[in-house]
Formats: structure tokens, sequence, C-alpha cells
């Protein structure tokens, strides 16, 4: 498995984590540590519908590779979108298409995030993401 | 205080919830059901199943004859008498829907339908599609602080110019009920039609369309522990005359030919295609189930059920109630917190409640949110229920703040 370093980290940080409450901060943590996007970013074209929160997904290709960013005004889906942006970020247009993402959270422990009931806005994310990847 | 649910064992999921440290609150969506009704589904369908209203044979005669049983029986529920007919449609949604497309001759532009601010989507598009299509003005009734409808406001909005005034008669949001004698008096005095969403207030006590005196009376079939799939309209004789087939099909037609039809007066006129008649037979069941309940026992429990939900709510720093709430369910933000936040984390301990718009988006865009936390009741609920809730609540509010 060719893992992202941060990413390798944030699975390892994540396996070790015990129940519920350890994996709710930790989503917390990991939130707040997702780099601001500027307001001028947070308009309706960057908006991912279907979520109960706000969410705003930014991506471009730098020198063939994705660099997406993200905001969200609730944060346990700030924390599920910067555990995405770990796994998917500076990866090729080739690399990004093979990637199983929901394995990802699945190792992490967080498969339920992905159920598709459609309160739940990860999904709705990963969507815009194949969107915009095109 | 306990709160024991003597009703319980009756509904089998409940402890199957248990099983899976899952305590569901999510009443007002839909409920859980009783063991008489999944008894009744095993019966019909081990003991032969057949199509109603249409064949000779012997397994056709049965399932038409407990199929309308339940016809009896729901009009008994609500009391109907000779007042008017039930007819089965395939949820409340689509009953509401049948109302606005049957009645749809009777708009010219300009006339007006009133509804209220408060009403459910399934009680909100359907008007509002209408109106879109005859040129109409669709009225909307405002409410007062506690989110019932401000009579003051609706007595100059209801005017000569109204044709029909649909509102719902238990919010499911704000848990209050709506003034209907004063509401329907207000349309019938210019000659409106009437229509009742009972969708949540059919599961709250004993409700009598006649004493009502509305011309259409809807509710739906999973709300009131029965089966999905089935809604229920009710309509008075004289309305029913003014109502015109929708959906054609089936048993609803009296005489076909290849370029022209006659087709059934109510209730069959309204029921095109195969109804789901499991679901009606399983509805007649819960029925039995329900009215050989002690109807004040059950009242009283979800009284003190709710009464116990809110000093719960009040007890908390930062809770703030949606309206006033009177009955069955609170619907609540928490100050500095987000709804999604907060819904994240009490599913992730098990309590199953509803958090977001619940189908009512004008209204929550009312209150300025996008979303809030339901909490809604049902007689199988206990007081461990709540304090589960109340636990998983503090604990989820412990982190986020």
């Amino acid at each position: 498995m060719n893992l992202p370093l941060a990413a390798a980290e944030a699975l390892q940080t994540f396996q070790n984590a015990a129940g519920w409450e350890q994996r709710a901060r930790l989503l917390m943590q990991f939130g707040d540590r997702l780099p601001p996007l500027n307001d001028a970013d947070k308009c309706e074209a960057n908006r991912v519908h279907g979520c109960e929160s706000q969410v705003w997904l930014v991506g471009e290709l730098q020198d063939g590779h994705w660099q997406f960013s993200a905001a969200s005004d609730a944060r346990m889906i700030r924390g599920l979108v910067a555990l995405l942006l770990l796994r998917v970020n500076g990866l090729s247009a080739v690399e990004l298409q093979q990637v199983d993402l929901s394995d990802w959270f699945n190792q992490l422990g967080l498969s339920r995030q992905l159920s598709p009931s459609r309160s739940n806005g990860l999904n709705a994310v990963l969507q815009r993401m194949n969107e915009l990847a095109g | 205080m306990m709160i024991p649910s003597p009703w319980r064992a009756d509904f089998p999921a409940i402890a199957a919830l248990q099983r899976q440290d899952q305590t569901y609150l999510d009443n007002a969506a839909t409920t859980q059901k009783p063991q008489a009704l999944l008894d009744a589904l095993t019966h019909y369908y081990a003991n032969g199943a057949a199509n109603v209203h249409r064949a000779q044979h012997l397994p056709g005669a049965h399932a038409t004859q407990a199929f309308e049983d339940s016809r009896l029986k729901v009009a008994q529920w609500l009391n109907a008498g000779d007042s008017g007919q039930i007819i089965f449609t395939h949820g409340a949604t689509s009953a509401l829907n049948l109302l606005a497309y049957g009645l749809e001759p009777l708009f010219h532009p300009g006339d007006e339908i009133v509804i209220s601010a408060v009403e459910h989507h399934a009680n909100l598009l359907p008007w509002q599609q209408l109106a879109q299509r005859r040129e109409l003005k669709l009225v909307i009734l405002p409410l007062d602080e506690d989110g019932v409808i401000d009579l003051g406001a609706a007595v100059r909005l209801i005017n000569p110019r109204t044709r029909l005034l649909a509102v719902s008669q238990l919010s499911n949001v704000l848990g209050a009920w709506q003034p209907l004698p004063a509401l329907l008096a207000m349309a019938k005095a210019h000659n409106a039609l009437t229509v009742v969403d009972g969708a949540q207030g059919v599961v709250h006590g004993r409700h009598d369309v006649q004493a009502l005196g509305c011309d259409f009376y809807v509710f739906s079939s999973h709300k009131l522990y029965g089966p999905d799939g089935l809604g229920v309209l009710f309509g008075r004789n004289k309305a029913l005359e003014q109502l015109q087939p929708w959906q054609f099909g089936g048993e609803m037609v009296l005489e076909a030919n290849y370029h022209d039809a006659r087709f059934r007066p109510a209730p069959l006129g309204f029921e095109a295609g195969t109804p789901p008649i499991a679901s009606v037979i399983g509805l007649g069941a819960t029925l039995d189930y329900l009215a050989g309940l002690d109807q004040d026992a059950v009242s009283a429990h979800e009284a003190a059920l709710h009464a116990y939900l809110l000093q719960g709510l009040a007890a908390r720093n930062g809770i703030r109630l949606l309206g006033k709430p009177q009955l069955a369910l609170a619907s609540f933000i928490v100050e500095g917190v987000h709804n999604a936040d907060l819904a994240h984390l009490l599913t992730e301990q098990g309590i199953a409640v509803r958090a977001g718009h619940h189908c009512a988006m004008p209204l929550l865009k009312s209150f300025e949110l996008a979303g809030a936390i339901r909490v809604s009741l049902a007689l199988y609920n206990d007081s461990e229920d709540l304090e589960r809730f109340f636990d998983a609540l503090d604990q989820a509010l412990e982190l986020l703040r």
C-alpha cells in the first residue's frame, strides 16, 4: 500500500483509538488542522449539496497532482473531510481514479460514515470529488 | 421517577433494537409495529394471497372481505359513520396529491388556497404546484410565538376568494395542536373546502371527523403503528362528489371502451391499480390492537413522558426549543453547537433521533435554522429511553464544548 506519509500516520492514530469517544475527539482534532479555505472560495459554486452542514470543496491539478481544499461549518464532517484530503492530496489523476476511498474509511474504523443515508455528508463530498476529477 | 410502558412488550422490534444498543426516538418519522400486525401479515401471506374486488374464487373473496373489514375499522376509528368514505392510497403524500389533482378543475385563476407556515412538504408542495398550474394564489397563515396558527391573521387571510384550506392538525416539528375548529369555521363561512393533514395528529388520541367537520382528513398508516405504503383519505360524501379520479386503471373503472370510459364512485374509483392489500389488512389488525388499549392510560403515559422530556431538556444549558411543544415530540438546537455534530455523536451512541429540516424546510428557514434535532415519542417508549438519550446528549455536549 502506497500511502502518503500523513495518511499513514492518521491511519495508525485511528487504528489505535478505543471507542467512539476517542474517535470523535480525533475527528475534531483533524478537522481543526484542516487548512482554512479563503472566503472567496466559500461560494455557491463550490458548495457540496446533500450535507446537513455547509461544506465547500475546491480542487485543482498542480503539475499533474491533485490538490483539494475544503471547509465546513460542522466539526465532524470537517474531520472526515480532513481525513479524505490526507489520502487524496498529491495523487496523480490516474492514482485518484484508482484509490478505494470506502476502504480507506473502513480502515480508519469510520465505514459507517459512508452509509447511504442521505443525512450523511461524506458521500456527497466523495461524489463531488469525482465530478471535479472528471 | 420511573415511567414504564405497559405496552413495550407488544412491539417485538423494541427489544430487537435494544439488543443492537439502539434507542428508538424517531417515532414521528415512523413507528415500530405491534405483534398483532406481524401476525396478520403472516396470516394473510401464509394462507393465500389474492387480489381484491376482482375474482370470484375463494381466496379472492377472503382477501376482499378482510380488505373491506379494514375499511370499516378505519371508518370506526375516525367515527366517519355514513358521513363519508374511506379511500386507501399509497401514503399520506399520495392522498394529498390525489386531492390536489382531483380537485383541480374546481379552481380558476385568482382563486386562493390557504395553508399554514407549519406544513410538512406533503401538505405544501401539492398545493404549491396546483397554484402554479392554475395561476392561483397560495396564502400562508403565519404562526404565533408558540408555533400555533395565528387566528387573528387567519380571519383576515381566509376570505371569499379562499377556495380551499389545508392545514395540519399537529406539527411534526413543533408538536402543537392547531386550532382546527376555529380555522375550519372560517373556511366554511366562505364555502371553502377543508383538508386536514392528520399524519401526526391521528397518532395521539382519538379524532372524530364528524365532530371536526372537515371535508377531507388524511393520515398515513405507518406512523400509526401500521404497515407502510398505505395512506388513508376520509372524504365527506358532498366533498367527494367534487373529486375527479386522478389515477386510472384497475378496478376503478366501471366500463371501458377504446376511446372512453366511465369510473366508479368513491371509494373504489380513487383506488386505481392493485391496492396495498396486505398493508390494508395489517392496518386493520393494528387498529384492533389499539382499540383494545385503555386510551386514557395511553394519553396519560404519553403526557408523562413528554413532560419528562421537556424537563430534561430545560435542565440543560443552552438548549433552545422550537416553538412550545404540547405533546409527542420536541425539536431543539443547542447554542454554539452544530446540529449535524450533535446528530453525529448521538448516532455514535445508538440514539435514533432525527436531525435536519424534518421535511419542513420553509418552517426551519423561518426560524433561521438549517436544521434541528427532534426527539419524538411513542406509546412503547419509557423513561429509560429518555435517560439514555439524556446521557448521550450530555456526553456529546461535553465533547463538543
